[in-house]
């Protein structure tokens, strides 16, 4: 545990998708809050813990399929986003426009959030479910059941992502 | 003796300088006694750049910017400004509150 900051808002995010798009949000809110001395509970569950899973978070893609929300680089039509390698490619593209608002890739970001402070912690439950361990996580992730985050969220704001 | 530098300056609601123009290494060293901060030379490092940046781009660096262009970096400059470094960092170097997202 990090030291606490002067105030007392808490921020609590679960964070339940495993797409690239969606993986940001929590990364970018949480890094937000830490820097302006807002204390951080990153929760992730389901496929959520792709994004502090060490094998799967530098690999993580933007669906093509059922996504209608690709603009402003293209809109994919359903059709045309199952065609193998659109996904990837949606993906690569996706990296590069984040690359040049100076934002990190996953995996540097999620150590970025941890040494601001957040603590980062992988659901018990989805981790028996996708038969994964804690050295499956980065090395700071605890694994902790939801029951448990309950009472760590206690007071604070919570968001689902 | 710290609050009469800071007598003829103007701050925001927030405390942040109003014209950052104004600032002086003094008036830095008095905003950091405000905000209970004791300055060491790696706060100068940052304070150092956030100027630098302040004067040639005309606003603060993000975070992100400071550590990857000085040698302070994430948990050192969270122990440097706790309490948010985005925001101390950039009051104490006399400058607005950052906008940047990273």
């Amino acid at each position: 545990m990090t030291e606490k900051s002067n105030g007392n808002r808490k921020l609590c995010i679960i964070m339940s998708k495993g797409s690239l798009d969606m993986a940001y949000i929590p990364l970018i809110l949480a890094n937000s809050a830490r820097m302006t001395g807002i204390d951080v509970e990153l929760f992730f569950t389901f496929w959520g813990l792709d994004v502090i899973t060490k094998k799967k978070m530098g690999g993580l893609n933007v669906a093509t399929v059922g996504n209608p929300s690709m603009h402003p680089w293209f809109h994919i039509p359903t059709l045309l986003g199952a065609i193998p390698g659109m996904s990837a490619a949606a993906s690569w593209m996706m990296r590069g426009e984040i690359d040049k608002l100076d934002f990190p890739p996953v995996p540097e970001f999620v150590q970025l959030v941890i040494d601001s402070g957040a603590n980062v912690y992988g659901c018990k439950m989805s981790m028996d479910m996708m038969k994964l361990t804690k050295d499956d996580l980065v090395e700071e992730a605890e694994v902790l059941g939801a029951m448990e985050f309950m009472e760590l969220s206690e007071g604070a704001q919570l968001l689902l992502v | 003796m710290t609050n009469q530098i800071l007598e003829n300056v103007e701050f925001d609601e927030d405390g942040f300088m109003i014209d950052p123009n104004a600032w002086t290494a003094e008036i830095g060293e008095a905003i950091a006694a405000r905000e209970n901060l004791q300055l060491t030379e790696r706060h100068w490092v940052v304070i150092n750049f956030a100027r630098q940046e302040f004067e040639a781009n005309g606003e603060a660096p993000t975070l992100r910017r400071i550590t990857k262009t000085t040698d302070v970096d994430t948990k050192e400059l969270y122990k440097l400004f706790p309490g948010g470094p985005a925001k101390k960092a950039a009051m104490v170097a006399g400058l607005g509150k950052p906008t940047g997202c990273i």
